[in-house]
């Protein structure tokens, strides 16, 4: 199947001579959840307004659906949506007038069926007589969503979708997602909570003063990138690490009653297993242990201030276990 | 779809509604400002003014002040209509929507230009009631009404797109429009002018315009018909090929 979304050779300067986007390609499929990460100012916004055709393009080109966005437009156009990252509102129309003038603007004839089943999606229903302004920021969000579903786009663009929102809302947003990719949508979304894309993206790409330094996806992204880190609290203070264990993943802290073993999530090199099985045969006893796992934000913070070199990530917690336990 | 005639629908009515919203702005002052302007120069000094080219005063101004009142709130209607978006940011819908700039500019100034039309419709059926009215060429006067409209929406348009501040949307109706329209004939025949400034007031373009509308009333003219009609049509073709070029271009929509 052709994907929803082809970017060849993109690039993008402003009348200011900064160049936003540098020689971006990008394939999207039809149905995945893609998840655009980048520091502010990485050219994200600007990517997608070029798509949805806010911004014109300095060179390259982009297809929507085979449909090139410059000369077959109206057909490119009909099949995005946008939430963009401001809420832009019409302060004094109603819920249900501003959600059926954008259905109307895409060139799609009335249907009050499927407004209302928007709305009701959004728990916005109460709402749709009341002025946008009466609004809270949440759920002026859900509207902006609201609109730019009215039209029932198959590739929806969510810009920064649950910046100002409740964490409650967040999850039920993340179920909303979801469920539009159940319902065929495809999804390209850009967010600051990196947890929202390991959530929810099937692949991740990375934008960086303007250039995609990494696409992939995200389960094998973080399986090559991320990192563990086993520490085990050691029953009694250990004089010295056994000379076989004598490796630099391997270390003992200053009061020598802590072990650390980092490795590869990826599985390269001594696991966790061998490590404990080596520990236990040398008579070493631990009484407890924790686990660290390198999220996707590490590896985001890493891999955009290490300069884009594949590096280690830092580590953050993900289990623990308690009382004694001797190395299998 | 060869035309997106929902979308100029839904742009169309949302223009509409605003102007239901804002009725006394839209509609109410300007009727009671030209209201205001019979009843000061039209009764109280008009009665003591002597005919104009062999019509009263009070109905000899009628034109110059449907003219007016068409022509700023035209501008009006169609610099906001099309900047307010841009000021709020909702601006991005229309530009990712599959609308043509053709569909753009018909939905915006479509509907100034019928705002501006019930207006002048509305300004003609008050001022009957202040004097003696007749219009020798209704069609010529219904032409006049619609084409000026449509050429100063027109206007108004590529103003509120080049419009970056409040300041900038009021600058040239208040001071190029408003200032050429009273100098333009509203009040007066050109021909009561010094020969001099008769010659200078034919580069005013709204001498055309108002000659050719009250030539539609009264079957007098300041200059003739075929010349207000045909530089009236180049006002038009003008901002036509003025707002081609924003689209073109992106000119102040699009980074």
């Amino acid at each position: 199947m052709n994907p929803i979304l082809t970017i060849s050779h993109l690039n993008k300067t402003f009348e200011s001579g900064f160049q936003a986007l540098k020689d971006i390609n990008l394939s999207i499929e039809r149905g995945e959840i893609f998840a655009l990460l980048g520091q502010n100012g990485a050219g994200k916004t600007t990517l997608i307004s070029i798509i949805c055709g806010i911004v014109n393009a300095t060179s390259g080109t982009v297809s929507v659906a085979g449909k090139d966005i410059a000369h077959h437009y109206r057909d490119a156009r009909s099949l995005i949506g946008l939430v963009p990252q401001e809420l832009y509102t019409d302060s004094f129309e109603s819920v249900w007038n501003t959600v059926s003038f954008s259905r109307g603007l895409f060139g799609k004839p009335p249907n009050p069926a499927l407004i209302e089943k928007i709305l009701k999606e959004l728990s916005l229903w109460d709402k749709r007589d009341n002025k946008i302004i009466t609004l809270s920021g949440g759920m002026k969000r859900r509207l902006m969503i609201a609109k730019a579903l009215s039209h029932e786009p198959q590739l929806l663009f969510l810009d920064e979708p649950t910046a100002g929102v409740d964490v409650s809302l967040r999850k039920d947003m993340w179920q909303l997602v979801k469920a539009l990719q159940t319902a065929g949508t495809t999804i390209i979304l850009t967010t600051h909570y990196i947890e929202e894309a390991e959530e929810m993206a099937d692949r991740i790409g990375i934008i960086r003063n303007g250039e995609l330094i990494l696409v992939d996806e995200k389960l094998a992204l973080m399986k090559k990138l991320g990192k563990k880190e086993l520490t085990l609290q050691l029953a009694g203070p250990l004089d010295a690490i056994p000379a076989e264990l004598n490796i630099p993943e391997l270390s003992l802290s200053a009061n020598r009653l802590e072990l650390k073993y980092t490795f590869e999530s990826s599985g390269e090199g001594m696991g966790a297993a061998d490590v404990l099985h080596k520990l236990s045969t040398h008579g070493i006893v631990f009484k407890d242990l924790q686990t660290r796992q390198s999220t996707l934000e590490d590896i985001f913070v890493d891999l955009v201030n290490a300069g884009g070199k594949e590096t280690s990530a830092a580590l953050a917690p993900t289990a623990t276990t308690g009382e004694d336990h001797h190395a299998a | 779809m060869l035309l997106n005639l929902y979308g100029i629908r839904a742009i169309y009515e949302f223009e509409m509604a605003r102007t239901r919203r804002t009725l006394m702005q839209s509609i109410v002052a300007p009727v009671i400002s030209t209201a205001l302007y019979f009843i000061v120069f039209g009764s109280a000094i008009g009665s003591r003014i002597s005919q104009m080219e062999g019509i009263t005063y009070g109905a000899f101004i009628v034109p110059g002040l449907i003219m007016l009142s068409l022509l700023t709130q035209s501008i009006s209607n169609a610099s906001f209509g099309i900047y307010f978006p841009k000021f709020t940011g909702t601006i991005y819908e229309i530009l990712s929507a599959p609308l043509s700039p053709l569909e753009i500019t018909l939905s915006y100034v479509g509907a100034a230009a019928s705002k501006s039309i019930i207006l002048g419709l509305i300004i003609l059926a008050t001022s009957a009631f202040f004097v003696p009215l007749r219009i020798d060429h209704p069609a010529w006067m219904l032409l006049y009404l619609l084409l000026t409209s449509v050429t100063f929406s027109m206007m108004g348009f590529i103003i509120g797109i080049w419009a970056d501040g409040f300041e900038k949307l009021q600058a040239i109706p208040l001071l190029i429009v408003t200032p050429l329209t009273f100098l333009g004939g509203s009040f007066y025949s050109i021909s009561v002018l010094p020969p001099f400034w008769q010659k200078v007031a034919l580069l005013n373009p709204v001498v055309y315009l108002i000659s050719g509308f009250r030539w539609s009333f009264y079957s007098i003219e300041d200059v003739s018909l075929w010349l207000s009609l045909g530089m009236t049509v180049s006002f038009l073709m003008v901002s036509v090929l003025a707002v081609i070029w924003i689209f073109k271009t992106g000119y102040r929509l699009k980074k």
